[in-house]
């Protein structure tokens, strides 16, 4: 049992000990909600330990213990430099997201708080797995508890999100399983670690056709959640229709599942398909930037407007990994965490407004920063976050992605550039419009400016944008050394080693042939 | 001369679940003659439990004493035990099901219960049968009994034209059996299995004779087990008959209809495998595509569910195509599985429709969450592993019947069959929108608390389900200990 466990199952407890809070005292709920996640926050934080004064490569806090006896499925949890802070961001982000919907849920309290804590419970199992099966596990029971908080506590088409939301992930999840049972049956385990022993040492390789649709089958289940341009349909439903700490968890978070799985997984599983196809999905990944960005620019909606911004943000990210430099997944990675802090901040924000003003449209409000400075302030520093200026955390992240990708293909990094450019633009459009000009009279009464418990939400966001802006010591080394381990498994060079360690006979002459040909 | 005719003690236990169901099913029947009416009430139902219990550790003795019975017409191995328990165990969950349902359809008989005895009797021997005319012994007797059970509110209309239905069409089916039967005696001699089989491996007969033998013989199954193209029958039948009975009909005889065919397949024609494994292969395909298109049409839950059966139907003959030892334990492992969600799902439905079954749409459901939340919850447990979703039974069942699949090269079909899953995903999750996304309707605010039997049954079955789904291994590890080779 070590700390890892710990943190792992508390969500579970807590999910449990909210069940048996009686229905109708809601504030009992949020309570307990409150004191349980932020327990847990605490718990995670001692996560950091090992990684405090070193940057171990290694896993920290692994358990390896069996589960089910046939097929041989083990509870292997561990954290790495990667998963570790996602973790930590999944943990910070769930008391932040109770203090967001104290007021804003009124109906149906005990379950939204119970719903809460166990998506937590799935996002960090995500994140820890290293048992495929395991990971499927959670992958799916994560799926459930956000399916409910669209559903129940969302906007006028909330049901039709939840339903699309569903309903799209779970194809995805349909094939990935499929792949993952065929990994079972070529290597015999799901265990994560070992099945990249064997495909590392040349015990267990795929021709190339095979290697490309078991990488297909897991990219089209993270493609849909990250979500890569054209299976992003989903996104702006769920996210409008969400509720505030719905959109927030689902933003930060259970995008992150997705781009972190094509980090875990399909890059090192399978990485002669994933270079092979590396121009397709960069291809893609652009199209998402500009995409997203271009329709963030009409949108009329906020909520829609950010939920787009995410398309093009997350693009960045999907650049970054499938560009295999360094410099281009350290920035992926530290992306991932900056786009879970600000834009979790700017649909809180988002939420904020709607609170007071019960409404979405960007055109219900002008103005803003009249009766509500403090708030205007905030909104401020978020967009500017957001958009990319230095100082502040989105920066760090896009440079290092633009730069492995320049390593890459220079062509490509014209391309994200003008999505950099745009993002200024639809943030600063939406700033303007929301907060400046004159403030119409049920603007100035309805928008009050934040309160202690909106303080107490968005300040430890606020804090982030500028530490992990200025002070990337804390965050990147640990990263990288990760990232440095994973881009080495992706190695074409590997083809040289299996000649040097396996017989010439127990290799498929086409698959060395095709990968010494990349090597050169 | 004749000791060597006369049935030994040990083939005596080996028939014990049997004798003890047709004496307590016997003895309701006369006691339902003799006592007076206002002395009957509350003796049945314990009776028949009692009887039930008797006959799961009857069957637990019969599996000590296991070997063949009654030159070689039964035979008791793990696989027979395997499903013996398994449709006594849906029995008992019937039963708890039905005793709030029977009071408030003011239909207390005690026939409801013999008759439920009587068809398990059936679907026990058809469990252990060995021989192609114990089989359609079984078969039948655990047929007659259902026909009754679906008509048995007789003044219901619904319930009158499911029993006809189903009696044709299951008459029907049963000629496709015999005639298999016929050719297969006429080509090899033998109506043994294990003699079927060698007759077959020595090939002196014509493949064509026994081709054609299995292809009857399936047909006969397929009506039982409700696959395309002979499933219109289910959703009807289902619909109209007693929600309990659709439970029960809907888990028992078509558990003990995998375990012939699974028998008389994998043993019989074992050997000519490479005849009807491209044939069950298609109709696996069809069976799940026809069952999850035309539920997502639904408004009718009983239909709904119907209809869901028939994909479930097909996800097992998946796993039947596979033909393999690991093949007949995932079947055998989601049949279990199955059975607690389905019965778990239609003692909701019987709980929330009220008197005379006014509340059976989809949309009946509305709110339930906010005025029943545990059986709301319990539903939702039931829907997701339908659906899949992991740490329930239903999950498991999935995943070991798609490796299975995987194991025997079956790619396209695996594929398919998840991405049928999906679809499923919709109509299921529907129930659950309406459940917990609408606000609480007509049904929702004028539901009474439910009975502690249907209690007992709703949440029995969802431990049950969550049991299978988070420690799986032991009884998978049964189902390929007690498999099929």
């Amino acid at each position: 049992m070590t700390l890892l466990d710990l943190v792992l199952f508390l969500p579970l407890i807590g999910f449990l000990a909210l069940l048996l809070v009686p229905k109708d005292n809601p504030q009992a709920s949020r309570m307990g909600a409150l004191i349980i996640s932020l327990g847990i926050f605490v718990a995670s934080l001692g996560l950091l330990a090992p990684y405090w004064f070193a940057s171990p490569s290694g896993l920290q806090f692994a358990t390896n213990a069996s589960w089910i006896d046939y097929p041989p499925i083990r509870y292997h949890v561990a954290v790495d430099g990667l998963s570790l802070w996602l973790v930590l961001l999944s943990t910070l982000l769930t008391p932040i997201c109770v203090l967001v919907s104290w007021k804003h849920i009124d109906h149906r309290v005990k379950e939204f708080f119970a719903f809460l804590i166990l998506l937590e419970f799935g996002l960090i199992g995500v994140f820890v797995a290293l048992d495929l099966f395991l990971f499927f596990t959670f992958w799916e029971i994560s799926l459930v508890p956000m399916y409910f908080l669209i559903g129940i506590w969302g906007h006028e088409r909330r049901i039709y999100a939840a339903v699309k939301f569903f309903l799209y992930t779970m194809v995805g999840s349909m094939m990935m399983l499929t792949a993952i049972i065929y990994l079972y049956n070529k290597s015999g385990t799901f265990d994560y670690l070992e099945i990249l022993g064997q495909i590392q040492t040349g015990r267990l390789t795929f021709d190339p056709h095979t290697q490309l649709l078991l990488f297909l089958a897991f990219f089209l289940a993270f493609a849909i959640k990250v979500p890569i341009f054209p299976l992003h349909t989903w996104l702006p439903d769920a996210h409008v229709e969400a509720p505030t700490a719905g959109s927030i968890m689902l933003a930060s978070v259970m995008l992150k599942m997705g781009t972190y799985g094509l980090v875990r997984y399909c890059l090192p599983l399978f990485p002669d398909a994933a270079r092979a196809s590396a121009p397709w999905v960069v291809g893609l990944a652009i199209c998402g930037i500009l995409y997203g960005a271009l329709v963030a620019l009409v949108q009329p909606n906020m909520k829609k407007l950010v939920a787009y911004s995410s398309v093009s943000h997350l693009g960045f990210v999907v650049l970054g990994i499938f560009s295999f430099t360094q410099q281009g997944l350290d920035g992926a990675v530290y992306q991932m965490l900056n786009h879970g802090v600000s834009t979790g901040a700017l649909f809180m924000l988002v939420g904020f407004m709607y609170e007071r003003r019960h409404s979405l449209e960007i055109a219900a409000y002008g103005g803003v920063a009249t009766p509500a400075p403090k708030l205007a302030i905030v909104f401020l520093i978020t967009t500017l976050a957001s958009i990319g200026l230095p100082t502040l955390n989105n920066f760090i992240g896009e440079y290092l992605v633009l730069q492995g990708a320049a390593q890459s293909n220079f062509t490509w990094v014209i391309f994200a550039a003008l999505g950099v450019i745009l993002s200024a633009c639809y943030m600063l459009w939406l700033y303007q419009r929301a907060f400046y000009g004159k403030a119409s009279e049920s603007v100035t009464h309805h928008m009050t400016d934040l309160g202690g418990r909106e303080w107490a939400a968005i300040l430890p966001l606020l804090i982030l944008m500028v530490w992990m802006g200025t002070f990337t010591q804390t965050f990147l080394p640990s990263i990288s050394a990760q990232n440095a381990r994973i881009l080495e498994q992706t190695q074409p060079i590997k083809a040289e080693r299996i000649v040097q360690a396996a017989p010439p006979g127990g290799v498929s002459v086409p698959v060395l042939a095709a990968e010494a040909q990349r090597a050169r | 001369m004749l000791d060597n005719f006369l049935p030994t003690s040990s083939e005596y236990i080996r028939i014990l679940p049997e004798i003890i169901l047709t004496l307590v099913g016997v003895l309701i029947m006369f006691l339902e003659a003799v006592i007076k009416d206002e002395n009957k009430k509350g003796i049945f139902a314990p009776l028949t439990i009692a009887g039930l219990v008797a006959a799961l550790i009857g069957s637990l003795m019969a599996n000590g004493e296991s070997g063949p019975a009654f030159q070689n017409m039964l035979i008791v191995d793990g696989f027979a035990t395997f499903f013996r328990v398994l449709v006594i165990g849906v029995g008992l969950l019937a039963v708890l099901s039905s005793i709030d349902y029977l009071r408030r359809e003011d239909s207390p008989g005690g026939e409801f219960y013999a008759l439920i005895l009587f068809s398990l009797v059936g679907q026990s021997i058809m469990a252990s049968a060995n021989e192609l005319i114990m089989i359609f012994i079984g078969l039948e007797i655990s047929s007659i009994a259902s026909y009754i059970l679906a008509g048995y509110l007789r003044d219901d209309a619904r319930n009158n034209e499911s029993a006809l239905k189903y009696f044709l069409l299951g008459s029907f089916a049963t000629a496709f059996l015999l005639y298999g039967v016929a050719w297969i005696y006429g080509a090899t001699g033998f109506t043994n299995l294990t003699e079927i089989r060698r007759a077959l491996l020595t090939g002196s007969e014509p493949a064509a004779l026994a081709g054609v033998a299995a292809a009857l013989i399936f047909v006969g199954f397929a009506f039982k087990i409700s696959a395309v193209p002979f499933q219109s029958w289910a959703p009807d039948v289902y619909q109209g008959a007693p929600a309990p009975v659709s439970a029960f009909l809907s888990v028992g005889p078509k558990a003990a209809a995998f375990a012939v065919l699974l028998r008389v397949f994998m043993t019989a024609f074992g050997t000519i495998s490479s005849s009807w494994v491209p044939l069950v292969w298609g109709v696996a395909l069809a069976t799940m595509t026809v069952g999850n298109f035309a539920a997502i049409l639904q408004s009718n839950i009983k239909r709904l569910l119907g209809y869901s059966s028939i994909a479930h139907a097909g996800y097992v003959l998946v796993a039947v195509t596979a033909n393999s030892g690991n093949g007949s334990a995932a079947a055998m492992f989601y049949l279990a599985a199955y059975a607690f969600t389905n019965i778990g799902a239609f003692a909701v439905v019987a709980y929330v429709s009220s008197k005379g079954e006014k509340y059976v749409r989809v949309d009946d459901f509305a709110g339930l969450a906010q005025r029943q939340p545990g059986m709301a919850a319990m539903l939702s447990i039931f829907l997701f592993s339908l659906i899949g979703v992991p740490l329930t039974g239903g999950f498991f069942g999935k995943f070991y019947i798609f490796k299975a699949a995987l194991d025997a090269h079956l790619v396209w079909l695996t594929l398919l069959g998840l991405l049928n899953s999906a679809v499923a995903a919709y109509y299921y999750l529907r129930v659950l929108v309406v459940m917990y996304f609408k606000e609480p309707g007509e049904a929702a605010e004028n539901i009474p608390p439910a009975g502690a039997a249907l209690q007992i049954a709703v949440y029995g079955s969802a431990l049950g389900i969550l049991v299978l789904g988070v420690f799986p291994s032991w009884l998978l590890s049964f189902a390929k200990m007690a498999g099929l080779p």
